[in-house]
């Protein structure tokens, strides 16, 4: 299966395999009107296996999703067809607006206005907890 | 603008001089008497209290100071739907430090972020109590002498009471502290303050269901209330409720130093035989919980330049 070069946009490489989907979820690249494509299960010859995500077109992107998601994701951002950028990705300290609280207790179930904000507290065990609550991000 | 919301938000040299200063009110009263004159807390209460809420107007009014309340939450703003930060900022505009209670965890935080004078967190559901936590750090001070090298047992409900996952971060940060851990399964200390405080510190704790075996060691026994309010389910709140009860019979497997404490309102996991026994510490945690209210208000109305 082949999927066309991009002129104008970004490239997310290096998706561990599986995590693709719902890095193009919290992407909320589903709402956008773009081109997308997701690809599953590309053979890699350092991975085995990998995700890759392609955008055809030039949107600014949530590298601290990405870093959530798969650190070890790769960004690469394409202009006239060139690599013009290779964004670096690490496990961001902050989440801000990516992932909702389940806790029933915690503030933001009653305050719905509020901000969602998950802070990383174990990078080790990449675990995020909500800063009203603390309860883990699941 | 500093805020109290979690005991954490306090270090070790902070706790040492909030006991510091609430033996030295102990001590000398009349010092103190108009610390706080013309100035007012702002006593913020969405769910029922007794002992905090007037603990804290006691602690202002020992201050000099003056209260201003609400009769209840049903009788505030938020009865018809405002927003916590609408709240404090409205009473930042007649107060000059806010005491809040509330059932939702993170309103605590909420409010410090937008209020304009300092929060102090009476307890945000299950989450965090801080008031309570300095309570049982000068009860422990008066008792014991020092904060290390102790060995505490929690009892009880370890899961929802969040005075006990306060007073273990807390009593964590001094060295030879260790913990037994003494409840039924489904009241264990959550895994993540395990994993996140002891582990990660070293720590050493057991975790038993046998209070009466666990007793003959122990330094302090903290015990707790299994609390209605934190089940969804009536039927598991009646299946846990009377775990443990603290009696004089048990007691007398227990050492001559030993210093029982409870953060209270106990229902009846404390015989009311024990008392009147010089180990029985639970009223005078109150009495020590104003008084750390006091240093606490003292020191976030200076930091915050009002006094």
């Amino acid at each position: 299966m082949t999927v066309d070069s991009i002129l104008n946009g970004v490239v997310i490489d290096h998706i561990t395999a599986g995590s693709g989907m719902r890095l193009f979820e919290l992407l909320k690249l589903d709402r956008m009107d773009v081109t997308v494509a997701l690809m599953k299960n590309v053979t890699s010859r350092k991975m085995g296996r990998k995700d890759i995500i392609k955008i055809d077109a030039d949107i600014p992107i949530d590298l601290d999703v990405i870093g959530f998601v798969d650190p070890g994701a790769t960004v690469n951002i394409i202009k006239n067809g060139e690599l013009a950028e290779k964004k670096s990705i690490r496990l961001p300290d902050t989440l801000k607006g990516v992932l909702r609280c389940k806790n029933p207790r915690c503030i933001v179930t009653t305050e719905q206005e509020l901000p969602q904000i998950f802070r990383l507290t174990d990078p080790a065990e990449r675990v995020y907890r909500c800063v009203y609550c603390e309860t883990k991000a699941q | 603008m500093r805020s109290v919301i979690d005991i954490l938000d306090l270090d070790v040299h902070e706790l040492d001089a909030l006991t510091d200063t609430a033996l030295d009110i102990i001590a000398h009263p009349d010092d103190y008497a108009d610390a706080c004159r013309r100035k007012k807390l702002a006593t913020l209460f969405f769910e029922p209290s007794t002992r905090t809420r007037l603990s804290f107007e006691a602690a202002m009014y020992e201050l000099g100071g003056n209260v201003l309340s609400m009769a209840s939450a049903a009788a505030s703003s938020a009865a018809k739907g405002e927003s916590v930060a609408d709240t404090v900022k409205t009473v930042s505009c007649y107060a000059d430090i806010i005491a809040m209670r509330h059932p939702k965890e993170g309103a605590a935080l909420v409010a410090a972020n937008s209020a304009t004078v300092p929060v102090i967190n009476a307890g945000d559901g299950g989450h965090c109590h801080p008031t309570q936590t300095l309570a049982d750090l000068l009860t422990v001070r008066r008792e014991k002498g020092r904060f290390g090298d102790l060995t505490v047992g929690f009892c009880g409900d370890l899961k929802f009471g969040r005075t006990v996952h306060s007073f273990i971060s807390a009593l964590s940060r001094y060295p030879g502290v260790r913990f037994v851990l003494i409840s039924p399964e489904e009241l264990k200390l959550p895994s993540y303050i395990k994993k996140d405080v002891l582990q990660k510190k070293e720590i050493p704790y057991v975790q038993t269901e046998d209070l009466e075996d666990a007793l003959p060691g122990l330094d302090i026994l903290y015990m707790t209330r299994v609390q209605r309010e934190r089940f969804f389910n009536e039927e598991d709140y009646l299946r846990l409720k009377d775990s443990y009860i603290l009696t004089p019979d048990k007691l007398k497997n227990a050492g001559p130093d030993l210093s029982v404490m409870h953060p209270l309102p106990r229902v009846n996991e404390i015989s009311v035989a024990i008392d009147n026994d010089p180990r029985a510490c639970y009223f005078k945690q109150v009495s020590n919980g104003k008084y750390m209210r006091m240093a606490l208000i003292l020191k976030l109305l200076k930091e915050a330049g009002t006094l």
